[in-house]
């Protein structure tokens, strides 16, 4: 069975992010930028499935500009066997990407889609979703286990009140959610051998897919700050303060 | 403008992330409802006693019992034919149903909305929470999941809407439920609470959580929260954390015990009536959004408390 693993290149999640002054977005010059962590989280899965036996191929794939390739390079480091990379250097919709990757699922044929749950830019949580609308295949979302038997998978969910089994029949969509594996780093002799994996370069139009967006960012602004209140100096004026809130049992 | 709004529920009640959906829907338009699921009569009944509310959609066939959204996007899509804008709330299962219905409809959804600025317009958090970006659809149809701590609950009774079965939509035959381990508590649920108790990796160990964080919340009737270190470091189960990419919460009074205040866990109750935090470490980023910050050793001053409130 083969994977695919959409990966996307984000602002590194170690950096705060800064609005700019004229309010057009978040400022991506000159700062760190890595894997969407719940992509490494993908990633990861997939090549666990390669070691159990169960994927023969694991195809990483993005959709974004030419940097996006160096994100490609650290999936096929940590263990991915090719890249390919949808060139563009629009800032392409969750639904656009869902369209590109429709495209590539029905070139590659994988029997698994494994994505992060959502990136941690725009905190969309959609690509995977839309995704396995469009190909018409069972999705497995916020995945905490997967385990694939004969031709169906299980996937065990982090739900709002717990946890849920479902039973998805292949080829199937799952996407990430954070207890799903730890990532492994890279080794210094991955990283030099993924520099002569093949790595393909397409277009969002050699997929027959229109990136304009539907959604229009009219402003990004910073959140109202909450301001520091008052440190008190022991239990007892807490119990105070808390009990002239009316908060007592 | 027709919204339809669908209807959270355990089969048996609507859930109160609903009630903020149709506030949200309500400033659109409309509102209608659509009640899908397996022996839903009690539900639907209820959902139509909601205040502002016109019809109630009620697809009743057991393919929807669990809300495998193979089964339910599918339904909804096909209700859209008559209505201009989907909302769900942004839940797990709402996050699971929407952007299938989305991508169905050829529509981009916009995820978790904060407010509604206009027909077209809505503010929502981008980057955790660290900017809020003004977005306008230029799409025929809007497809929406609502943050519930933005917005009022809607009445839970006034409401007259009228209730249509729908015998749409049927099983996709490509999933199906194999089980859930869903925690059962006599405690508030951690979204709709008005007390929460969170307890963060200071604690050092589920016993430690037991002992210092569970009595101020039972003391306290609150429900139990936790930031993600204390997830992933096996004291209490997944369900617990709060942040970014946990739950969302915005009880009157939050206390974080032993939380340092990473931005993930900031992101995820920062809207707080009023936040309460005890650290050993003063400089704790958690006393910048706190109203009343205690530097102490929780293991000594969080019993105190505890017994303390009670005099």
């Amino acid at each position: 069975m083969k994977i695919l693993v959409p990966v996307k290149r984000v602002l590194d999640y170690n950096v705060k992010p800064r609005v700019k002054a004229d309010g057009t977005g978040v400022d991506l010059a000159n700062v760190k930028m890595s894997m969407n962590p719940f992509d490494e989280i993908g990633v990861e899965e997939a090549i666990r499935l390669k070691e159990k036996g169960v994927a023969t191929e694991i195809v990483a794939v993005s959709v974004g500009p030419a940097k996006a390739q160096e994100t490609l390079r650290t999936a096929l480091a940590m263990g991915a066997d090719r890249a390919i990379l949808v060139q563009t250097d629009d800032a392409v919709e969750p639904l656009a990407i869902a369209k590109i990757l429709k495209g590539i699922a029905d070139a590659e044929q994988p029997g698994l889609v494994i994505l992060g749950k959502q990136a941690i830019d725009d905190d969309n949580n959609q690509t995977g979703q839309m995704l396995a609308a469009l190909t018409g295949w069972a999705q497995g979302t916020f995945a905490s286990a997967v385990n694939v038997e004969g031709d169906s998978v299980n996937v065990t969910r982090e739900v709002d009140g717990g946890l849920e089994t479902v039973k998805l029949k292949l080829p199937a969509i799952v996407t990430t959610d954070l207890r799903l594996n730890e990532p492994r780093y890279a080794s210094l002799p991955n990283i030099m051998k993924a520099k002569s994996k093949p790595l393909d370069t397409k277009t969002p139009t050699d997929y027959g897919v229109d990136t304009a967006p539907r959604v229009k960012v009219v402003k990004v602004s910073e959140p109202a700050a909450r301001s520091a209140g008052m440190k008190v100096a022991d239990v007892d004026e807490l119990v105070a303060k808390l009990k002239a809130m009316g908060v007592h049992s | 403008m027709k919204t339809l709004v669908w209807v959270e529920h355990d089969g048996k009640a609507v859930k109160d992330a609903t009630l903020a959906v149709v506030t949200a829907a309500a400033k659109l338009g409309e509102v209608h409802l659509l009640v899908a699921g397996s022996g839903v009569d009690g539900v639907a009944k209820e959902a139509a006693a909601i205040a502002g509310v016109g019809k109630v959609h009620v697809a009743d066939n057991a393919a929807f019992g669990h809300n495998l959204p193979e089964n339910i996007a599918p339904l909804v899509a096909e209700l859209m034919a008559s209505h201009d804008a989907f909302l769900a709330p942004a839940t797990t299962t709402g996050k699971n149903i929407a952007p299938r219905v989305a991508a169905l409809l050829d529509v981009m959804q916009i995820s978790e909305i904060l407010s509604v600025e206009g027909p077209k317009t809505f503010t929502r958090p981008i980057y955790a929470g660290n900017a809020i970006a003004t977005v306008e659809s230029s799409d025929a149809k809007l497809v929406l999941t609502v943050r519930g701590t933005a917005f009022e609950k809607a009445a839970t009774s006034g409401g007259s809407g009228t209730v249509e079965a729908v015998s749409a939509g049927g099983d996709a035959g490509i999933s199906s439920f194999v089980g859930a381990e869903i925690a059962k508590s006599e405690r508030p649920e951690l979204t709709s609470a008005k007390i929460i108790v969170s307890g963060g990796r200071a604690l050092g160990s589920s016993e430690k959580y037991e002992e210092v964080i569970v009595p101020l919340a039972d003391k306290l009737g609150a429900a139990l929260g936790a930031s993600r270190a204390a997830v992933d470091a096996g004291y209490v189960p997944n369900d617990y954390q709060v942040g970014q990419t946990g739950k969302i919460v915005a009880p009157q009074v939050y206390f974080a015990i032993g939380i340092s205040g990473a931005i993930q866990h900031l992101a995820g109750m920062k809207d707080s009536k009023t936040i309460v935090a005890i650290n050993k470490d003063e400089d704790a980023p958690i006393f910048q959004v706190a109203d009343f910050g205690l530097v102490a050793d929780l293991f000594n001053a969080v019993p105190e408390l505890t017994q303390r409130l009670g005099d």
